[in-house]
């Protein structure tokens, strides 16, 4: 019971003294470990001779069937942001990250046992639904709390956060094939020992962020700080509901904005190395595109702390402008590097994109909370991360399906991409449609004092 | 209502810091080692 305590809401206040610079690593703990989903690719080739041990064997399983763990984790990842973000926002960031570690690390667990009984469908409860749960709510739950201890710079707060999802793939990559070589031999693969030590590690990291979580207490400020008595037109100072920001057009608005910037991303994200290949044909070998797909993580984390602090100087509404227009001419731009045969414009295009693809997913925290307010700012975080799900499919389906249309109808594999590079620059200036139709939200959806005050207690 | 801002434990901070940034920068050390391949 006193465990259960621990986790209240009520215990999480910050007492005199506490510094809000303990907040970022107490989000950065959760953010760093649910961000190897990113990294869960290194499983795949070795999950696909666990019996075989050297090579695929009759009765392992194969790489199309792998692909689903993590298709299932990020579709329960939107699913249960977008579910259970008002219990996150009402219990308080402790109780999130803590059911947050318990999720992520039990499916890690069951996955073990998954691979030890070489069942893969214990492998799509765990990692997939399990996982994808911890994932979900991990990923808003210190949002919110971060939004409130810097009114000053919310983007900046938020961008550090996010920042970590995009680094958490750089340190669990290399360290999951450290234990898999560990704990392999000549008859055996060591994937469920590994999933095992990295449940484990996780937990622990993950609760040292649950532990050092604190709230402001109600009415706190940072000191010399004082709300702009004339806020800017696209920030309030009052709160929405979360279901009635449903109802608004800045919602669905925003929804797309997200959701077109991150397909023109994601798609790419996962080809590059196959692109840059075929692109550059015999200029560009196959460890030269693995090192340009780490440079584009590194620009994808970069980006995310970059173009959200950025955006608390220049305006939410403003930085993404600067999204689809610069993407758009740079996606335009990528078919006559290719043409030109220059690496370094190319390679150059993709980084600056990449960032901005990273850029998107830290500076929409600050954006609702600008347009709906701080008291449900999480909860509607969770829900618009429903727009991650769907640009998961169109992009990689978009960039992938239109190569492969192009290639048997007898394009060159060059110039296989050119297409796709000008729909993904037409997406971008749809989106910047969208993002110039935000105003301000209309007063009727604000919730009145007394509402207010009720949500408080 | 503005409250004074916690000094907060100098010693927690640094330790808080550490504990995120070092498994960060070795991250980051390992994939800037690997991005360097495009260049060679």
């Amino acid at each position: 019971m006193a465990m259960l305590a621990f986790l209240d809401k009520s215990h999480t206040i910050a007492k005199p003294g506490y510094s809000r610079w303990l907040i970022p690593p107490a989000a950065l703990c959760v953010h760093l470990c649910i961000g190897q989903a990113y990294a869960f690719s290194v499983f795949n080739l070795p999950m696909t001779k666990l019996l075989g041990i050297t090579t695929w064997a009759p009765g392992d399983w194969k790489l199309t069937q792998l692909g689903w763990i993590f298709s299932l984790a990020i579709f329960f990842l939107g699913a249960s942001a977008a579910l259970f973000g008002r219990w996150v926002e009402e219990g308080g960031p402790r109780r999130a990250m803590f059911t947050a570690a318990l999720c992520w690390s039990g499916g890690f667990l069951v996955s073990a046992f998954g691979v030890s009984i070489h069942n893969l469908w214990v492998i799509y409860l765990g990692y997939g639904v399990l996982g994808g749960f911890g994932l979900g709510i991990g990923y808003i739950s210190p949002v919110s709390t971060l939004i409130k201890w810097f009114p000053d710079r919310p983007g900046m707060a938020t961008g550090m956060a996010i920042m970590g999802f995009g680094g958490g793939a750089f340190i669990a990559s290399p360290l999951s094939v450290w234990l898999m070589g560990k704990f392999s031999g000549p008859a055996h693969i060591g994937v469920a020992e590994t999933f095992l030590v990295l449940g484990l590690v996780y937990f622990c990291f993950m609760m040292v962020g649950a532990a050092i979580v604190r709230l402001p207490p109600p009415g706190w400020q940072p000191a010399g700080w004082t709300p702009p008595v004339q806020p800017k037109k696209l920030v309030t100072s009052n709160d929405v509901y979360v279901y009635k920001a449903l109802k608004t057009p800045q919602f669905w608005l925003i929804w797309w904005v997200l959701c077109l910037n991150v397909t023109a991303g994601i798609g790419v994200l996962g080809q590059a190395s196959a692109m840059s290949q075929e692109m550059f044909h015999g200029r560009i070998s196959a460890v030269a595109a693995a090192g340009f797909v780490g440079l584009m993580s590194l620009f994808n984390m970069g980006g995310r702390f970059a173009w959200a602090s950025l955006s608390d100087w220049i305006g939410r509404k403003n930085t993404y402008f600067c999204f689809f227009v610069i993407g758009a001419v740079l996606y335009a731009l990528v078919p006559q590097m290719g043409e030109l045969r220059s690496v370094a414009g190319f390679v150059l295009c993709f980084l600056v994109i990449i960032s901005m693809y990273g850029g998107g997913f830290s500076t929409v925290p600050a954006y609702l909370k600008d347009m709906f307010g701080t008291r449900y700012v999480g909860a509607i975080h969770g829900l618009l991360l429903t727009a991650w799900s769907m640009a998961g499919i169109f992009g990689p389906v978009l960039v992938n399906y239109i190569r492969q249309y192009n290639v048997e109808h007898g394009v060159p594999k060059a110039d296989a991409y050119n297409t796709t590079m000008y729909i993904m620059a037409f997406l971008l200036v749809i989106g910047f449609v969208c993002n110039w139709l935000v105003k301000a939200v209309d007063r009727r959806h604000h919730m009145a004092a007394q509402e207010r005050a009720e949500a408080v207690a | 209502m503005a409250t004074e801002e916690g000094g907060g434990n100098a010693v927690k901070l640094v330790l808080a810091w550490l504990f995120v940034g070092i498994p960060l920068a070795w991250g980051v050390w390992n994939t800037l080692m690997n991005a360097l391949l495009l260049f060679k």
